[in-house]
């Protein structure tokens, strides 16, 4: 492992979404999901139980829909990796309210952790930058935390942000799987009508 | 580059009147020469978001965040992208998003490379397994009238509709550097 000192998932998870009270949250499946729901239900997340490497485009659509707000895609290094070339597709536009951060513990945890790429090999804010998102670091210090928060509440430009997390498995905390009952809270929660 | 501009056939003029006049904000794409007149409308048009994918399933997921934040947005993709999207199209039944594709066909007609044959030919099987309503337009005349009907069944009922253009309204393919 590389010596880089590792965050705890729920905790960071937790005081950014706090920070971050008007944003517009999809996560990716998996723990991800579970660490934005221990963080608190919120009728402006979206939780994926599928559908691998779409969180990242899904932000995309939804913040080029509602650029008055922040949106935060919240994901997982495997599932971003299965969805690599989206971070190309974001660049191209360049939306200035969307925010990706990855929660980086190098592991496929759902599956019996079996090493990923980021802990192979692929250094993911290079990955991002050189897909043209400049704004690309690693938050570790409570600074870069800060910083992150501010960022999405600013909405000045995309901003890429990996996270390196502790490879371990907090309890469950399992969000709705209902994906209409949560699309339609969300889009309730925008004041949108149904059709 | 000398390129003299040539109109756009009235087909794809008429499908890009459809997405306009529909509302559509957002068309996401991995270009096809069928495609060439709606891209560059799209690109042209300051009240449509342009977005081309590096693969088409970043496609699905992003219409169905523009739905979720209040938007109608419509992929367009070749038929081979068709089996790019194939995990991906769970998403639209997972939460019930509605869903607009036009898809332009290879591999059916007058097909020279025969690498296009095995997923055009699955295409329309694909989709209907994934749960899309699948219609076709063959004939020049009928294109704007059929897409105009699948947007419809998408945007006011809710379904998952993909619109196949049949490979004969691109028309054969030269290959010759003639």
């Amino acid at each position: 492992m590389n010596p880089i000192q590792r965050t705890d998932r729920r905790e960071f998870v937790a005081k950014l979404l706090a920070a971050t009270p008007d944003a517009l949250v999809i996560t990716g499946l998996g723990s991800a999901a579970y660490d934005v729901f221990a963080a608190g239900d919120r009728d402006r997340n979206y939780y994926l139980w599928g559908a691998m490497g779409g969180a990242a485009p899904m932000g995309l659509g939804l913040a080029l829909a509602q650029p008055d707000k922040p949106v935060v895609v919240i994901t997982g290094d495997g599932e971003l990796l299965m969805g690599i070339g989206s971070l190309a597709t974001i660049a191209a536009k360049q939306p200035k309210n969307l925010t990706i951060v990855v929660l980086d513990n190098g592991h496929f945890g759902e599956t019996g952790m079996q090493r990923s790429h980021s802990s192979l090999g692929t250094d993911l804010v290079a990955v991002a930058k050189g897909f043209g998102i400049a704004t690309a670091f690693i938050a570790a210090s409570p600074e870069s935390r800060y910083d992150t928060a501010r960022r999405i509440n600013a909405r000045q430009g995309t901003v890429f942000v990996q996270v390196f997390i502790e490879a371990d498995e907090p309890p469950r905390a399992l969000p709705p799987r209902d994906g209409p009952f949560v699309k339609n809270r969300f889009r309730t929660a925008l004041g949108l009508k149904p059709f | 580059m000398n390129q003299t501009p040539v109109p756009a056939p009235a087909w794809q003029q008429a499908i890009f009147k459809v997405l306009k006049e529909g509302g559509v904000r957002q068309i996401a794409y991995v270009p096809d020469a069928g495609h060439s007149h709606v891209i560059r409308s799209a690109i042209a048009d300051p009240d449509i978001e342009d977005v081309v994918l590096t693969t088409e399933e970043e496609g699905v997921a992003l219409v169905s965040g523009a739905w979720l934040g209040g938007q109608r947005a419509v992929l367009l993709m070749q038929s081979s992208g068709v089996g790019n999207c194939v995990n991906m199209f769970s998403l639209l039944k997972a939460a019930d998003f509605p869903f607009f594709t036009l898809v332009t066909m290879r591999g059916e007609y007058a097909e020279f490379n025969p690498w296009q044959g095995p997923m055009g030919k699955a295409t329309q099987g694909v989709l209907e397994l994934m749960g899309i309503h699948v219609l076709r337009a063959s004939h020049p005349d009928e294109v704007a009238e059929i897409v105009s009907a699948g947007f419809d069944a998408a945007f006011e009922a809710g379904e998952r509709v993909a619109v196949l253009l049949s490979q004969s309204l691109i028309g054969r393919k030269t290959w010759g550097r003639k």
